[in-house]
C-alpha cells in the first residue's frame, strides 16, 4: 500500500477531539457515568439486518469465535440491571458490509442510558447534547405515521403490501426486490421520507411499527400498537436510534427467537441468544431509555463535509 | 464472468441485468437506521441506452458483462453491415444497423471511433466528438456575407443534414460536433 497518509485533514482530527471533550463535559455536568465494556463478545446480535464481524483465531478463543460488537447495548444493560445508574460509553462498533458516504464498517458510537426517562424525555436530552455540539437550533418530532402520511399520503399501519409496493414503484425501479411489509416500509422511508427530512434540520421520528420495535417497549397509540423507538435525523442524515427499553425477559427472548426464525428463512446464520442479557432482564432492569448516536455522522454535520471517509484518520480502505 | 456484489458496484462496471448488459453510473448505499439496507444504483442499459435508477438489497450480486470499449478505424459499409478494424491487431468486426444506430451519419472512412464489444461483437458505435465532412448539397451561398446571422441546411457526404451559415458552399469541408450535430467551422483543404 503506497498511500500511507491519513484521509482526514488535521483540522478534522482536532474537531473530533473537541467534540469528544464537549460530550464528556455534557455528561459530567449531568452526573452520567462513563463506562467501558468489551469490544469482543461471545454472543452476536440476532437482528437480521445487522451482520457482525467475527474473530476466529487466537489462543484466547478457547470455546468459540468472538464477535466484534455491533453495539455495546447488551453489556450496558447488564450494568444497569446491576444498579449502575445513568451511564454512557464512547466506543468503536463494527458492522459487516456497511460502507458508503455515511457508513464505515468500523465506526464510533456514543451510547447512553437514562433510568427514569421515557423516550420523549430522552429525545429532549439528545437534542440538548446535539445543540451543545453543533450550536443552538430548533428541533421537531414527528411520529412515523405522520411522516408517511405527509410525504407519501399513506398510512404505514393500515396500507396493504400491494399499496406499499405501488408507491415504491413511483420512487424507484424495485426490480426483483422481494420481502415482507417491513422491506417495503424501509424502502419508502429511505427513498420517500428521508429526502423530505433533508430540509427539516434537527428532526426526531418516533413510535415505529411494532414489527420494527427492535429492543423498544410496545404501547397502544390511536388504536395501533407502536414500538417506543425513535430515530434522530439531522438535515436528512440518520444520526441516532433510541428506545424506551424493553425490560421483559420473556418478551425479549421471544423477539430474539423471532429474529432467528427470520434469519433461518433468509439462509442467514442463526445466532445463539445472549443468556447473560436475558438473565439480567429477568433480575430486573430499571425503567430506562437508551440511545446510540453515530459520532462520525455528528462530526460530518459539524464539519460540513459530505463523505465520512474524509473525517476518519484511516477509513476502511486505508487501514 | 465473475459475480459482483452491490458493494463492488463502481461507476463504469458492466453487469448483466435482465439479460441485457448495463453500465453502472452511480451507486449509493442507504439504510434506514435499523432495517433493510439498500443500494440505489443508477445504470445505463447498453443495448437500449436507457438510464434509470434501480434499487437492490445490499449484498445482492450480478454477473459481470463481457463488455469492452475499443477505439477502432471505420473501414466501409456494404449497405447491410458496417466494418471496423482494430488498429493494433487489424482484426475486423462487422456491426449491424442496430449497433450503429445514428452513428452512421458521422462515419467517414479511416476515421477513428469507439466501438463497444459485447461478447466479442459490436453492441454500439460512438463516432469521434468532432468529424470533418464534405458538403455535397446546399443552396448557393451569398457571397461576402460572412458576418451576418442566418443559416441553411446542408447535406454532407454521409447523408447527415446540418445547419450551416449562409456563406458556406457545396464542396467545402466542415467540422461538426457529433454530440449535438452542430456546425463548428470550415476546414481549409
Amino acid at each position: 500500500m503506497s498511500d500511507w497518509r491519513p484521509g482526514a485533514a488535521l483540522a478534522q482530527l482536532r474537531q473530533r477531539a473537541q467534540l469528544l471533550a464537549q460530550i464528556r463535559a455534557f455528561f459530567a455536568a449531568r452526573g452520567v457515568l462513563e463506562v467501558e465494556t468489551p469490544l469482543l463478545c461471545s454472543r452476536g446480535i440476532t437482528d437480521p439486518a445487522i451482520e457482525p464481524l467475527l474473530v476466529e483465531h487466537g489462543q484466547s478463543l478457547t470455546d468459540a469465535p468472538r464477535f466484534l460488537q455491533t453495539s455495546p447495548e447488551y453489556a450496558m444493560k447488564r450494568l444497569l440491571a446491576a444498579g449502575s445508574g445513568p451511564i454512557y460509553q464512547i466506543c468503536k462498533a463494527f458492522r459487516d458490509g456497511e460502507a458508503g458516504r455515511r457508513h464505515n464498517p468500523e465506526f464510533t458510537l456514543l451510547e447512553w442510558y437514562r433510568p427514569g426517562m421515557d423516550h420523549h424525555a430522552l429525545m429532549a436530552e439528545v437534542a440538548a447534547l446535539v445543540c451543545s455540539c453543533l450550536g443552538e437550533r430548533p428541533w421537531q418530532a414527528f411520529t412515523y405515521r405522520e411522516l408517511f402520511q405527509r410525504c407519501l399520503q399513506l398510512d404505514p399501519f393500515t396500507a396493504d403490501v400491494a399499496a406499499l409496493q405501488r408507491t415504491a414503484r413511483q420512487l424507484t425501479d424495485p426490480g426483483t426486490l422481494a420481502g415482507g411489509r417491513d422491506l417495503w416500509l424501509d424502502l419508502l422511508l429511505t427513498h420517500g421520507v428521508e429526502p423530505w427530512l433533508a430540509g427539516q434540520g434537527l428532526c426526531f421520528v418516533y413510535d415505529y411499527p411494532a414489527s420494527q420495535a427492535a429492543l423498544a417497549r410496545l404501547a397502544q397509540r390511536d388504536g395501533q400498537v407502536v414500538g417506543e423507538r425513535f430515530e434522530l435525523y439531522i438535515d436528512g442524515v440518520e444520526v441516532a436510534n433510541g428506545y424506551h427499553e424493553l425490560d421483559d425477559a420473556v418478551e425479549q427472548r421471544a423477539r430474539f427467537e423471532a429474529d432467528n426464525r427470520q434469519r433461518a428463512a433468509a439462509s442467514q446464520p442463526e445466532r445463539p441468544l445472549d443468556e447473560a442479557l436475558l438473565a439480567a432482564l429477568a433480575a430486573g432492569l430499571p425503567a430506562v431509555s437508551g440511545v446510540a448516536l453515530g459520532l462520525d455522522r455528528l462530526l460530518l454535520l459539524a464539519s460540513g463535509e459530505t463523505d465520512i471517509r474524509r473525517l476518519l484518520a484511516f477509513s476502511w480502505e486505508r487501514c | 464472468m465473475a459475480n459482483f456484489s452491490t458493494n463492488e458496484f463502481r461507476p463504469g462496471l458492466k453487469v448483466m441485468l435482465d439479460g441485457d448488459p448495463c453500465s453502472i453510473l452511480e451507486n449509493e448505499f442507504v439504510k434506514p437506521g435499523k432495517g433493510q439496507a439498500f443500494n440505489r444504483v443508477r445504470m445505463r442499459n447498453l443495448k437500449t441506452g436507457r438510464v434509470w435508477e434501480r434499487t437492490f438489497k445490499s449484498g445482492e450480486s450480478l454477473e459481470g458483462a463481457d463488455v469492452m470499449d475499443r477505439t477502432m478505424e471505420y473501414l466501409y459499409t456494404d449497405g447491410e453491415f458496417w466494418y471496423f478494424m482494430e488498429p493494433d491487431t487489424f482484426e475486423q468486426h462487422q456491426a449491424d444497423a442496430k449497433a450503429v444506430g445514428d452513428a452512421y451519419l458521422w462515419l467517414k472512412e479511416q476515421d477513428g471511433c469507439e466501438v463497444t464489444l459485447y461478447n466479442g461483437t459490436p453492441l454500439s458505435v460512438a463516432p469521434a466528438n468532432f468529424v470533418e465532412l464534405e458538403i455535397v448539397e446546399t443552396d448557393p451561398g451569398l457571397k461576402g456575407d460572412t458576418a451576418q446571422g442566418g443559416s441553411k441546411p446542408a447535406k454532407l457526404s454521409t447523408g447527415a443534414v446540418v445547419k450551416v451559415p449562409l456563406f458556406v458552399t457545396t464542396g467545402e469541408v466542415i467540422r461538426v460536433d457529433t454530440r449535438t450535430g452542430e456546425y463548428q467551422n470550415r476546414v481549409s483543404k
